[in-house]
């Protein structure tokens, strides 16, 4: 009966799809439409094999992991693809020439700039995020995973929004937003796949065999609900047709600036930081095999940061339109959010405390306390670039973009990465991970590449902002914007080898990941020690 | 009242107290009595139940 409705609902998406194919408005949209018509449509075959099948009990005394596999798969594959574009470009801005005229429309930088940040963030980030808090509710829940199959709904839902906003961004389907770039009809596909994440997400919470949600389930959950309030108050728009991807934004003006960089930086507020921090919480204890440093300062940390960070967005609209109160108010509250990220930090550090050994010996472990280092650094840089004066030199510059790659690069991409070497050999029962070298190696590949960027865009970031106040006797403008860009060649080059260490350490990773699950001594023996068979 | 206006002096006044009364109740009540020890347990979470989810029997509440 269950697969009576699905047939039917998948045949009417698919025969919707290709009347939207036929009647599209522009090329995005037509793409898309077939993109969904496929999808429908397999889908729609394989049920319709799969009708009649006995259908398998779900065991209930395994955890659900084979969701997490396949995002641990996912993060690694996006993480690869969204380095790669960010490296390239980095080179297009150093060199304007690979801005090929046979690509222009598609591959210039402009269209491939939105393509870095969202596969970056939310490909490589929303697919680490999907599969750890996955793996870390079920464990700390001591339950399996709420709602059977669901979960494998978010997975596929959420990647085929990616390859939604990715094609669309290549074909010009835009609604100009920061970080939330994708037009109207990927945004409401988003916002069905993100509800079913927190019902997966919160029944499983709900069915927990033990008394207290663990500090980490805190912070997922934090990210996954107030996500998907940014997501829908930052995307309240009205499509012109529905045969078309175009859109009009609601609110216009001062407000629809203050929205959007209320969703900006809570995004990185919620879901780079909440979320990444529910990682720390669970795998630096357990790659440390001791418990958090302090407990009480992990609650404490948790209701400050929450508390705080929704209201540090008016920062990023220092000098325009913006009334000064709500502006001054951004930036009070973002110099107040210094001291729970640091509390955090020091959390996470401390963690070590009796193990600092550990350090030495283990570069899984490394990874993730630079991680923690470079979060403590970047959330001291973000409140002090915050302040009004400080923001009238770096606003607009490169030192922006080397603030967000401090904490992209080294805060995400490195507890990712230590999640990542954690995860594999637990999730594909192996002994151990395939080479502790090749992890060295990428930490240093990777430590050096962050090093690169951040020094490089300090520079040219100060020099820029430097160049464009400078005036002379007169009063007037000493250097043309194009005197700027001239200037900052040599600091773009090294970014741009900042950008292919940090990439080379990345492939290094998928590589030594690949033969952990290939190579590496299987656990079988050890567990049918421990494990008596059911 | 102007909406606006009233939004504006709800915010600055009761709203205001009253978050900031929950964010120092949250601080107190961590440090509450006995605090310690319920703390050092659930710290311990993520080292139970590695391989397997509890069974009924095993549940605690």
């Amino acid at each position: 009966m269950p697969n009576t409705i699905k047939l039917i609902a998948l045949g009417l998406v698919t025969l919707f799809a290709a009347m939207a194919a036929n009647y599209a408005r522009d090329l995005a949209y037509m793409v898309h439409a077939i993109i969904v018509m496929l999808v429908a449509g397999g889908l729609f075959l394989y049920t319709l094999r799969k009708t009649g099948e006995p259908v398998l009990a779900t065991p209930k005394n395994e955890y659900l992991d084979s969701v997490v596999r396949a995002g641990v798969i996912a993060t690694g594959f996006w993480g690869v693809i969204g380095f790669l574009a960010g490296t390239f470009i980095a080179f297009q801005l150093a060199f304007p020439q690979l801005n090929f005229d046979w690509l222009q429309g598609h591959g210039n930088f402009g269209r491939l700039r939105p393509l870095h940040t969202s596969a970056v963030i939310f490909a490589f980030g929303g697919n680490a995020l999907i599969a750890t808090s996955f793996y870390v509710v079920q464990r700390t829940s001591a339950a399996r995973l709420w709602g059977g199959n669901l979960a494998w709904f978010v997975f596929w839902g959420y990647q085929l929004f990616i390859v939604l906003a990715a094609t669309g961004y290549l074909l010009g389907a835009t609604q100009s937003r920061e970080y939330a770039e994708p037009e109207w009809y990927v945004d409401w596909w988003l916002t069905i796949v993100w509800v079913a994440y927190l019902a997966v997400f919160l029944g499983t919470i709900i069915k927990r065999k033990e008394p207290h949600i663990y500090v980490a389930n805190w912070f997922y959950l934090s990210f996954i609900v107030t996500v998907a309030m940014l997501h829908v108050v930052n995307n309240i728009s009205i499509p012109i047709s529905i045969w078309g991807s175009r859109s009009v934004q609601v609110m216009s003006g001062v407000q629809d600036a203050m929205t959007q960089w209320w969703y900006g930086h809570n995004a990185v507020g919620f879901f780079l930081t909440a979320g990444f921090l529910g990682m720390m919480y669970y795998f630096i204890p357990k790659q440390a095999e001791r418990p958090v440093f302090s407990y009480k300062l992990s609650i404490i940390h948790f209701w400050a940061l929450i508390f705080i960070y929704i209201w540090a967005g008016p920062h990023h609209l220092h000098y325009t339109a913006l009334p000064d109160w709500a502006s001054t108010l951004g930036m009070v509250f973002s110099i107040v959010l210094w001291m729970p990220s640091w509390g955090g930090m020091i959390n996470g550090l401390m963690t070590l405390s009796g193990a600092w050994d550990k350090l030495r010996t283990d570069p899984i472990i490394r990874m993730m306390v630079i991680s923690v280092g470079f979060y403590g650094m970047s959330t001291f840089e973000g409140p002090m670039m915050s302040i009004r004066a400080v923001n009238s030199l770096s606003h607009y510059t490169d030192w922006t973009i080397g603030h967000v790659h401090s904490g992209a690069l080294g805060w995400n991409g490195m507890i990712t990465f230590g999640a990542l070497y954690f995860l594999t050999p637990v999730l594909w029962k192996r002994e151990r991970i395939y080479s502790v070298q090749l992890v060295s190696w990428h930490f240093w590949l990777a430590t050096i590449g962050i090093v690169l960027y951040a020094a490089s865009m300090w520079v040219t970031g100060i020099m820029e902002g430097l160049m464009w106040r400078e005036v002379d006797a007169n009063g007037f403008l000493v250097n043309s914007f194009a005197d700027t860009v001239a200037a900052k060649f040599p600091m773009y080059v090294v970014r741009g080898l900042g950008g292919v260490l940090y990439l080379t350490g990345a492939v290094i990773m998928v590589y030594n990941l690949i033969m952990t699950v290939r190579r590496a001594p299987a656990k079988e023996a050890s567990l049918a020690v421990t494990v008596p068979a059911e | 009242m102007e909406h606006y206006t009233f939004l504006r002096q709800f915010a600055d006044s009761w709203m205001l107290l009253l978050l900031f009364a929950f964010f120092v109740g949250v601080v107190i009540w961590v440090f509450r009595p006995g605090s310690s020890k319920t703390y050092r347990d659930t710290a311990d979470i993520p080292f139970r139940h590695e391989d397997k989810p509890a069974t009924d029997k095993e549940a605690r509440t």
